[in-house]
């Protein structure tokens, strides 16, 4: 049992949650996640990034976006309430040094797994670019945190609502083309972004980490529903990532295995909104007699 | 001879074509009325060869006679002496290649089909007592202000936790899955080995005050090191089993659609896929599966395609059906199932539609040639023989080796060329205080074995810590 220490709203269905969880926040490192599940009979697990850790408080910090019913689930719980199941710290932490200079994409909520890591890149010395985008300005999350440890930081949105407006992928190209280029590249955000972020670093040869968010169950290399292929070879994300060369990854088969179960999961998802459509009527009704 | 004139007892199972398509357990277990009969054909063999062929030794003409003799408590009393969990052995011991294999009577009628059914018999006596008795937990010794860790929740572990506990030393376990259980819960199905037996022996080892934590994966929340050197454990057994699924390497077998079957159990089985109105991870509504494979884990998957909605289920094996490793009787079940067997053939590649979805598998023919270091004759593809078979679905249920996760974290522990870690005949390892046992050192094998592993390791630990007062 964790409890749910503090939960705020930061954009349109994305929150920022603090959970009790004193050894993981111990041991864990930048690029490492927890899988968490809701009920421990019935619910599903699911993974997601540690963005923060206060070891005082013994907490982690969850940022996730509601996309479907598990999400869901876990956005409605308010401080107080218990997660049944944290597991963690999963995965292979960040392989973080001096690189010189480092420049870090975030696309929309990917922007939660970059902080740790930009953070973590500034702190060994790299100069550090941040370039983050969403879809528009009440999407864009984390910018004030980004602005405070990067020594540039380029916002853009899709709409022009905020910022540049512009695809993530055209200011990375042109700080691939200045001189001195970047040492890396992270790129961390929705598959397809991923895809053209390395897309556009390969021409400049500048090495390029992406962060991958395939189905897991275990999170310990027990299953292998979350096996991706990366430079022809089929690799574990849960224990041999979650960070591979972006140049090496098939995005496409990636992209296809992230869409096994979506008819599934759209009509869970409609039915999770129905029965929160009916609950409010009742409310409401309740209200008014 | 009067004895030997009572003829076998058939114990009751589901009607195949009703419990295709439903979770609950198979084989019913005997009547009263037919554990008894079952229980007098046993001669009481002074030598009791039978004994020879169980891993652990149980006592079986004293157990048997017990339950012939209509005292139930005491057959189950005898069984404990031996093994932890009789009625999951009972269940899903391969009885038929070990007790029963050599069991006078089976031998006297020429048929190891007609051999007393120990493992029914165990399973009788077993349920009987949980279902009367209702777990009653053994002595525990004075607290020793020892404590010790055990890694993994299955049955290797299971049977440490209750021996060491017994002599008075604290116990935790840490579990990486949010349930107790090991294999026993996430891939042995409900229809062979219900979960409430599982959590039943999970929750004797509760009261007997070892503590269980869930959501704990040494190797990453904690380093094995660190639970000796921070954490002050006396000792630590490592039981995580054989969580590593392997594949075939073949074209295709990234498509959407295929799955290892410890990934399709586990959807199934731990996250209760199979109701789906109720659970919320998903899997999917597969209509035609393919199943690569002849093992027992090949056999669960294959029959749990039907329990999920399935119409057509193919086993697809390399060998012929006398080389499979599956218990017979799970082949004889899965084949009044309707599951359809093609031996001798082979996966050559899986075939995917445009949206990289699996539509057909492609397969060899094959014929047994020369014997291998095996002494089983080697299956050769016969070239030029390919066909396809239209599948949504293939499970890839081919073996499991051993998940490197501890021994990547853990330089210190000694591990061989397949990744399993090296143990002396007391299951020590090569790390002072380190014990290790079940299939994480003997590869993918079975529950028996696992827990008479389990007992060495104990016996070990017991003795360090005697020794260091
Ligand atoms: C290593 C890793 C780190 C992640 N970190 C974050 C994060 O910090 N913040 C965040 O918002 N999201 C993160 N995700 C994605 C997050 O896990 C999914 O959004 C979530 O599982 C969706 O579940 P759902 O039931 O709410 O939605 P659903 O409607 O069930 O699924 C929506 C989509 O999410 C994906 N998904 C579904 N089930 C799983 C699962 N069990 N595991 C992984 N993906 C799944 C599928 O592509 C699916 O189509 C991460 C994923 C991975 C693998
Ligand atoms: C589908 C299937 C069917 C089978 N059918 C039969 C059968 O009919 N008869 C039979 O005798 N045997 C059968 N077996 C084999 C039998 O289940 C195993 O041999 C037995 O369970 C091994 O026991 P174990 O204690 O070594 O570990 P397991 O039962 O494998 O349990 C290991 C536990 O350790 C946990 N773990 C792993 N790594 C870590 C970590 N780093 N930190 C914390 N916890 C960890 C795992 O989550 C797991 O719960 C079957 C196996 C499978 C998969
Ligand atoms: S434990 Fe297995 S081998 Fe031993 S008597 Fe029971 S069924 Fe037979
Ligand atoms: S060998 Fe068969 S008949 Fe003889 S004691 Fe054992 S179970 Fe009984
Ligand atoms: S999530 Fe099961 S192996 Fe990675
Ligand atoms: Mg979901």
């Amino acid at each position: 049992m964790n409890k749910v220490i503090a939960k705020e709203q930061l954009a349109e269905e994305v929150y920022r949650m603090r959970v009790h969880a004193p050894l993981i926040a111990e041991e864990r490192r930048p690029g490492q996640f927890v899988i968490v599940q809701q009920d421990t009979d019935y619910g599903e697990r699911i993974p997601l990034t540690i963005a923060d850790a206060d070891t005082d408080e013994g907490s982690i910090t969850l940022i996730f976006q509601s996309v479907g019913k598990s999400t869901h689930k876990l956005a409605e719980l308010e401080p107080g309430d218990a997660i049944n199941n944290v597991v963690g710290p999963l995965g292979k932490p960040t392989h973080i040094e001096n690189f010189g200079t480092a420049v870090c994409v975030g696309g929309g909520i990917g922007a939660a797994p970059l902080y740790p890591i930009a953070q973590a890149l500034k702190e060994a010395g790299n100069h550090l670019t941040v370039i983050i985008g969403a879809r528009n300005a009440e999407l864009m999350i984390l910018e004030d945190e980004m602005r405070a440890i990067a020594d540039e930081l380029i916002v853009c949105t899709d709409d022009g609502s905020h910022g540049r407006k512009a695809l993530v992928t055209e200011p990375l190209k042109e700080v691939c083309e200045r001189d001195p280029r970047p040492d890396l590249a992270v790129a961390i955000g929705p598959p397809v972004m991923m895809k053209f972020c390395a897309g556009t670093t390969r021409p400049y040869e500048v090495p390029t980490v992406v962060s991958l968010n395939t189905i897991m169950i275990d999170g310990t290399g027990m299953c292998g529903g979350c096996r991706v292929t990366v430079g022809g070879e089929t690799r574990f994300v849960c224990v041999d990532g979650p960070e591979f060369d972006g140049h090496q990854v098939d995005f496409d088969n990636m992209i296809q295995r992230l869409g096994t179960y979506k008819p599934l999961e759209d009509d869970e998802h409609e039915q999770c909104h129905l029965e929160m459509a009916a609950r409010d009527k009742e409310q409401s009704r309740n209200e008014s007699s | 001879k009067e004895r030997m004139a009572i003829p076998p007892q058939t114990i009751p199972e589901q009607d195949p074509a009703v419990r295709r398509h439903n979770m609950n357990e198979v084989a019913l277990g005997y009547t009263e009325e037919q554990a008894r009969l079952e229980a007098m054909r046993c001669l009481k063999c002074k030598n009791a060869p039978c004994i020879e062929g169980c891993p652990v030794r149980i006592d079986i003409p004293g157990f048997v006679s017990a339950i012939a003799e209509g005292d139930d408590d005491r057959a189950a009393q005898i069984l404990k002496r031996n093994s932890l969990l009789p009625a999951v052995c009972g269940r899903v011991c391969p009885q038929e290649t070990q007790c029963q294999e050599h069991c006078t009577v089976g031998k006297a009628l020429k048929d190891r089909d007609q051999a007393v059914a120990i493992g029914k018999l165990e399973r009788f006596a077993a349920d009987r007592e949980r279902e009367h008795n209702g777990g009653a937990i053994p002595g525990i010794q004075p607290d020793t202000g020892k404590k010790v860790a055990i890694i993994g929740t299955g049955p290797a572990s299971i049977t440490v936790a209750a021996d060491v506990r017994r002599e008075g030393h604290a116990v935790t376990m840490l579990e990486a899955f949010h349930k107790p259980g090991g294999v026993m819960i996430y891939g042995i199905p409900e229809f062979r080995l219900p979960n409430d037996i599982v959590e039943a022996e999970i929750e004797g080892l509760r009261r007997m005050g070892v503590e269980i934590k869930t959501n704990f994966v040494v190797g990453r929340t904690r380093k094995l090191k660190d639970l000796i050197e921070k954490d002050g454990y006396d000792a630590v057994f490592v039981g995580t089993g054989a969580g590593l699924p392997r594949f075939m390497n073949i074209e295709g077998e990234n498509l959407v659609g295929v799955y290892s079957a410890n990934e399709y159990l586990t959807r199934s089985n731990l996250m209760r896929a199979y109701e789906r109105d109720r659970a919320d991870t998903p899997i999917l509504e597969s209509k035609q599966v393919a199943v690569l494979g002849g093992g027992n884990v090949a056999m669960d998957a294959a029959r749990s395609a039907f329990r999920l909605g399935a119409e057509e289920v193919h086993l697809i094996y390399r060998r012929t059906e006398k080389e499979m490793p599956a218990r017979v009787e799970e082949v004889a079940h899965a084949k009044e199932e309707g599951v359809e067997f093609h031996v001798l053939q082979n996966a050559k590649r899986i075939l995917g539609d445009e949206h990289g979805r699996v539509k057909a598998i492609e397969c060899l023919r094959y014929e047994l040639g020369e014997p291998d270091d095996s002494g089983r004759r080697r299956p050769v593809a016969i070239e030029g023989s390919e066909f396809t078979i239209d599948v949504d679905t293939v499970v890839v249920a081919i073996g499991n080796s051993s998940n490197p996760l501890i021994s990547q974290t853990t330089p210190e522990l000694k591990v061989n060329r397949w990744g399993n870690i090296e143990v002396d005949e007391d299951n020590r390892s090569s790390m002072d205080r380190v014990y290790a046992g079940g299939d994480i050192v003997l590869g993918a094998a079975t529950v028996i074995l696992a827990m008479g592993e389990g007992r060495r390791a104990a016996e070990a630990i017991n003795a360090q810590l005697r020794d260091e007062g």
